[in-house]
């Protein structure tokens, strides 16, 4: 039986949703107000919501000292091509641990992700000197051979279990119709893995341009992406935080707009395994 | 033409032997079962005839020629499987349409033959649909469509009307049948449940842990077991066996009965004496399950309604020209 909702109780669950998707939006929200305040009005006490002085100095100012674009098009080289490079690793590994698994497919697939439960502070040293002596510092190579590494274990869980969702009979259908696997591919695999495939990118992209430890770590101007930027504002001489503001609003917008129209396949991607 | 023989097939996942050596001659145009108990191999064996597992050992010949190192495609046959396997981007006719586009068929003629297809299995309403739009018994429907436009020299079914309800499976039973009949094709079937072995099948071959038991027509297999297997697996309720003494002087070691060749008296003296323990009563039918001390439980069927309870003492008289022998290593004796 189909459980029925009264007006009253979808009108309180209304409410309860907008009022948490409010409180967790804020932030973000609050971001984007300070980032058109003068520096005064960012840290006044009682702040003041929305009747202040806009200006949009701040972006101005931002641009002026550090060159956005620049960094803007660091984190989108690092991003995309750590994730592109991640997915032509993962993409034949989880294929094969999907369709031939041997009996050492689950140690592999459990000891990846064990790599991502070490701290990544755990292995800085190590890797700074190494990225040193290879003159990898500073340059996007570096960086997108590290966030592709950091990323490969989630990307090759993700599609795994895409792929894994996929029935047998259905491939050997196709082979019973006469598919060779070139065409089994074309015409049966890649159309029934397309979204797997959407929402594993899409995620991976997001968590790459996010990624903070790394980038901060080993770029400091040439290669530095959209973090080294956002970081840039908190100085030793103080925080500026109408600047700081607009430097994160412009980090983040590109990465916004992309998750408004990709929301579908990425809240596919967030539950991924969990239904079937 | 569709003659597919089996020689000395055998299969083994690595040290388990699944399959140990079946030989087995299929006519043009019968309707053969494969039956047995779970993880008998039967669905193994149909997988070996399709292609989509490789022979350990042996030969299959489809018209004569040995085909263990064709590819599936290339052997003309086609395969029903048991969850249907329909392809979830496709609709109906990108489906059934699918093998004949595969084999570089031009665009009309596709459409001609899968109209047509769709016509036999009343599914032309449905031909845009995707399968997710569709009911069980439609899927079902569609997953034929799609084994009988390539005009293939042999159907495989593997299980396919477990997935539907009860009254669903028996008019599709009945569909698949007719359809068979109709177009002449050889089929080979696989399933568990003895009921669709008995009524579709040309011939049955009993399969139980890897070997063949008997192959024969469905009352072949019900008059003349070849062993006490194939007895207790063909026929409902099941056969009753019985052991020692009783079995003795009729020259065997075991001796079967089946339900409705025993004669139920009320207080009657002769026969085999005991308590009713459950009675069915069905209408058309009437189950007893009698306890009949050192012979164990005995089930009799009356055909008709018998007011007989729980608790009435009876006596089962065996049909004599209708009792089973078999000798120590359960093979069935015969006169």
């Amino acid at each position: 039986m189909a459980r029925k909702s009264t007006t009253q109780q979808v009108a309180i669950s209304t409410i309860g949703a907008w009022f948490f998707g409010f409180l967790i939006f804020f932030p973000i929200l609050w971001m984007v107000l300070a980032s058109f305040k003068t520096e005064l009005e960012a840290f006044a006490v009682p702040p003041s919501f929305l009747f202040f002085h806009w200006t949009t100095e701040n972006y101005a100012t931002v641009q002026e000292r550090s060159d956005y674009l620049l960094h803007a098009m660091n984190s989108i080289i690092i991003a995309g091509g750590s994730t592109l490079v991640a997915l032509l690793i993962a993409i034949p590994a989880a294929w094969s641990m999907a369709f031939s698994p041997t009996k050492r497919t689950k140690d592999i697939l459990l000891w990846m992700l064990s790599t991502k439960m070490m701290p990544p502070v755990g292995v800085l040293v190590p890797i700074y000197l190494i990225y040193k002596s290879f003159g990898l510092l500073d340059s996007r190579i570096g960086l997108v051979f590290i966030l592709c590494l950091g990323n490969l274990p989630i990307v090759i869980w993700m599609l795994f279990t895409y792929f894994k969702e996929i029935p047998r009979d259905i491939l050997e259908a196709a082979r019973m119709d006469g598919a060779t696997i070139g065409r089994e591919l074309v015409y049966v695999l890649t159309p029934m893995a397309i979204p797997g495939l959407a929402s594993t990118l899409l995620l991976n992209l997001i968590l790459a341009w996010n990624e903070a430890f790394w980038t901060l770590n080993l770029s400091t101007s040439n290669a530095a992406p959209l973090t080294t930027f956002i970081a840039s504002y908190s100085s030793p001489e103080g925080l500026f935080w109408a600047k700081l503001s607009a430097a994160s609003t412009l980090a983040i917008a590109p990465i916004l707009v992309l998750g408004w129209f990709s929301q579908k396949q990425l809240v596919r991607g967030l539950t991924f395994g969990a239904v079937k | 033409m569709g003659q597919i023989t089996l020689q000395g097939v055998q299969k083994s996942f690595g040290p388990v032997h699944i399959i140990k050596g079946a030989d087995l001659d299929i006519a043009d145009g019968s309707f053969v079962v494969f039956v047995g108990p779970s993880g008998c191999g039967k669905t193994t064996l149909l997988r070996l005839i399709a292609g989509l597992e490789d022979v350990t050992g042996g030969a299959i010949l489809i018209d004569g020629k040995n085909v263990v190192d064709t590819p599936p495609a290339k052997r003309g046959l086609s395969m029903v499987f048991q969850s249907y396997a329909l392809y979830p981007h496709m609709s109906v006719r990108g489906n059934i349409g699918f093998g004949l586009k595969m084999a570089g068929l031009p665009k009309d003629e596709i459409n001609r033959k899968v109209e047509a297809a769709a016509a036999t299995l009343n599914l032309t309403p449905y031909l845009d649909r995707k399968p997710r739009e569709l009911s069980g018994g439609q899927r079902q429907r569609v997953a034929i469509g799609r084994a009988i436009v390539r005009e293939p020299k042999g159907f495989l079914f593997d299980e396919p009307l477990s997935n539907l309800d009860a009254a669903l499976r028996v008019q599709m039973r009945i569909e698949v049948t007719r359809l068979q009949k109709q177009l002449g094709t050889t089929a080979i079937y696989v399933t568990h449940d003895q009921v669709e072995a008995m009524t579709m099948a040309d011939k049955i071959v009993v399969l139980n842990a890897g070997k063949i038991e008997q192959y024969g027509s469905p009352l072949e297999l019900y008059e003349r077991p070849a062993n006490l297997f194939v007895a207790g697996f063909i026929g409902s309720p099941k056969m009753n066996f019985v052991t020692g003494e009783l079995a003795q002087q009729q020259g065997a070691t075991t001796i079967g009965v089946r339900p409705e060749h025993l004669k139920i008296e009320r207080d009657g003296a002769g026969g085999w004496q005991g308590t009713i323990s459950v009675a069915e009563h069905l209408g058309s039918d009437t189950f007893l399950y009698v306890d009949a001390g050192p012979l164990g439980m005995l089930t009799a069927r009356y055909i008709g309604e018998l007011s007989l309870h729980a608790g009435d003492r009876v006596s089962l008289v065996p049909d004599p020209a209708r009792i089973h022998r078999f000798d120590t290593s359960g093979n069935a004796i015969r006169n």
